[in-house]
């Protein structure tokens, strides 16, 4: 690689978040000071920190790789992630924020007053937290290998460990300036390259994303496969290879089609059709229903809602969460399709996720300019895995430290750390295999079929018991899990099955909320004796309140 | 709104008083309509709770509706893509028209939908207030 640039970049951008942690953290040092400093703060500060947390590796490098493999279908994981704000900003945020409640589990407490339902939200937020926290890792075990040339493990376990020593010594805890510097960094490192990568394409000649005879090498390139995989050469010859095989290639060879991927240009290029493939279309739609409504579950984003003052603040702020991650996502997909034109060997050897990385050296070469964006997007990568794990792994270490060891004291947070960060560090050494988009959107799959369920109902349906709440998460997000297990440890499968257990959505979504409301009805009794007191709370405006 | 938020609990719709001699029957004549309204609402009297659900029912009807919107602006799209494969074919400046909706269109008009949510949401809730500070039944 010999970009001398890009380990200070990443140094930096480490140094700086750890650094700005620590210096917010002699100025804020209670809960409380953190939430009334936050209360000065305008909703476009707070929005850029929402927006900093969110945008995490599976934004920053997933979808891009997965536009370079799967094109035009897979365009719906940016939608949706932005959606998920609607969502969010439609049905949860305002009343959320008028309960008080910090976390998912203290809703429920609130609103159910049910010890042992908030003891099941705790299980699944930590499910959530752990299943979110692996791609992140594994997108910085895979930068790092690629940047530095590193093996995969050292990258994954090197942001655990300072991601977890970091928010363990409290650094990164409630500093929206951290986060909101981060937005905008991540920001800059994919605008900037883009509008150099856009020029040089120009000057190329607009080379043609899907040329009638199929994808060449613009330059001789060695490709080292990491995944197996069956390649089906030009001369229609098939060939089986395995991780470590070495391909070369000359200028102007085609890329041959690989298994799995969308090589072929229309396969790439145009939406899945109806007939040929009705799966294709079910998993679009799965995929939809889970990131419209996971974001509201997901644990790191809720509890940035009470730093709002108020309800109406909190429905301002996420308009312009909204606008931001709209503004970010408009850039992943044009990685992907440059990729197609400048790296197409990532498809054969596997590392799509890795595009975003390649793309600025592939394109605009080993000069000063190539070598200085490529550092800028590593950067920007790095502040992605830091801001989103940080977020993550607070939370996570928040209700383990509370729900799970039952004592507040420091002692007992930076304890509920290490095992926060320690459990997903081991699981991503084993999943390095998985797209990163892929297991982020299994996480999102159990966040809308568990968490998504219980807040729509229990803030706008006043007949949602604790025994029903209890049963749609069990039997939704437990449908959720198994088939996240299923991906992760199991066979591999094909046909129906295959979709309906790496799409679930679809089908455990309406599946929690039909079980949340039966067995609510057949539990019609035990509804709080409180819940005309507890809407009035969380949908009258603040100003009119007595309490 | 920067505005620093007493703490809650405090009647932050009271303005800041002149300095004068307080009588406590005084301050019980002020503004008794609406204090009245407001308590209905705090103890869970028939009427508050009438209002609350009012309340509650514009808001759910109102974020439905807007869910509807995207369901069928954004939801109909993989379909329509799926029953009519000549869409995906049309270009227009050289890019797909799928592309060109999902990697570019969708994101403003999410964002319009929700700009148009927390107008009418805050409506929805201004005229709660003023049902309440002034009822004129």
């Amino acid at each position: 690689m010999g970009n001398d640039f890009v380990v200070p970049a990443i140094v930096a951008v480490t140094l700086v978040t750890v650094g700005i942690g620590f210096y917010g953290l002699r100025l804020a040092r209670t809960t409380s000071d953190f939430l009334v400093a936050s209360r000065a703060i305008s909703p476009t500060w707070n929005a850029a920190a929402i927006g900093g947390e969110y945008l995490s590796a599976a934004s920053f490098l997933g979808i891009a790789g997965l536009v370079l493999k799967y094109g035009v279908d897979v365009l719906w994981y940016p939608v949706g992630f932005a959606a998920g704000y609607l969502a969010l900003l439609l049905f949860v945020a305002a009343p959320l924020r008028r309960s008080g409640a910090f976390t998912l589990p203290d809703f429920c407490e609130l609103r159910l007053g049910s010890r042992r339902l908030r003891i099941l939200a705790t299980a699944f937020v930590i499910f959530i937290g752990w299943l979110y926290l692996v791609p992140q890792l594994q997108g910085a075990g895979l930068t790092l290998a690629t940047v530095a040339g590193s093996p995969y493990p050292l990258g994954a376990l090197l942001v655990a460990a300072v991601v977890t020593a970091n928010v363990a010594l409290g650094g990164m805890r409630a500093i929206t300036f951290v986060q909101a510097f981060q937005y905008w960094l991540k920001l800059t490192a994919l605008a900037v390259p883009v509008i150099f990568l856009a020029l040089q394409w120009q000057a190329d000649g607009r080379p043609a994303v899907t040329p009638p005879d199929g994808p060449t090498f613009r330059a001789a390139t060695t490709v080292v496969v990491e995944h197996r995989a069956t390649l089906t050469l030009p001369d229609g010859d098939i060939r089986e290879v395995r991780p470590g095989d070495e391909l070369t290639f000359a200028a102007g060879d085609p890329v041959p089609a690989v298994s799995g991927a969308a090589t072929d240009a229309n396969d790439w290029l145009l939406p899945s059709a109806a007939g040929a493939d009705d799966r294709g279309l079910f998993a679009t739609y799965s995929l939809i229903l889970a990131t419209f409504l996971g974001t509201m579950g997901l644990p790191h984003v809720l509890v940035r809602f009470y730093t709002n003052p108020d309800g109406a603040a909190a429905r301002r702020t996420t308009l312009v969460v909204l606008a931001l991650v709209g503004v970010f996502y408009l850039l992943p997909t044009l990685y992907g399709v440059l990729g197609r034109i400048y790296t197409p060997q990532l498809l054969l050897s596997g590392q799509t996720d890795a595009v975003v990385v390649l793309l600025p050296g592939a394109a605009l070469g080993d000069g000063l300019v190539g070598r200085l964006l490529a550092a800028l997007v590593a950067a920007g990568a790095f502040a992605a895995f830091l801001s989103t794990s940080s977020g993550l792994l607070t939370s996570v270490a928040g209700v383990i430290s509370t729900d799970v060891l039952g004592r507040g004291s420091v002692r007992g947070f930076r304890l509920a750390t290490v095992i926060a960060g320690g459990v997903p560090a081991v699981l991503a050494l084993h999943v390095s295999g998985l797209d990163v988009s892929q297991v982020v959107g299994l996480a999102f799959a159990v966040a809308a079929s568990s968490f998504c369920p219980l807040l729509v109902l229990g803030i706008w349906w006043r007949g949602l018991t604790d025994v029903g709440a209890a049963a749609g998460v069990v039997v939704g997000g437990g449908a959720a899990i198994g088939a996240v297990l299923v991906t992760v440890l199991g066979p591999p499968l094909s046909g129906w099955p295959a979709t309906l257990i790496a799409q679930p959505a679809a089908w455990t979504v309406p599946l929690a909320f039909t079980v949340m409301v039966a067995v609510s009805m057949a539990t019609r009794r035990r509804a709080p004796a409180d819940i005309a007191a507890t809407m009035l709370r969380l949908h009258t405006p603040e100003a009119l309140r007595m309490q | 709104m920067a505005k620093q938020l007493p703490d809650v609990g405090s009647g932050a719709a009271v303005p800041p008083p002149r300095r004068s001699r307080i009588v406590l029957a005084e301050i019980t004549r002020q503004d008794t309509r609406a204090e009245r309204t407001r308590t209905e609402l705090a103890q869970q009297t028939q009427v508050g709770e009438a209002l609350v659900r009012g309340l509650v029912r514009a808001q759910l009807a109102l974020a439905l509706r807007l869910s509807l919107v995207v369901a069928i602006g954004l939801g109909g799209l993989p379909w329509l893509f799926a029953i009519a494969p000549s869409l995906g074919r049309t270009t227009v400046a050289g890019v797909n028209l799928p592309w060109l909706l999902l990697g570019v269109a969708s994101f403003p008009f999410l964002i319009a939908v929700g700009w148009a949510y927390v107008r009418l949401a805050e409506r929805n809730e201004q005229d709660f207030t003023d049902l309440v500070q002034r009822p004129e039944r």
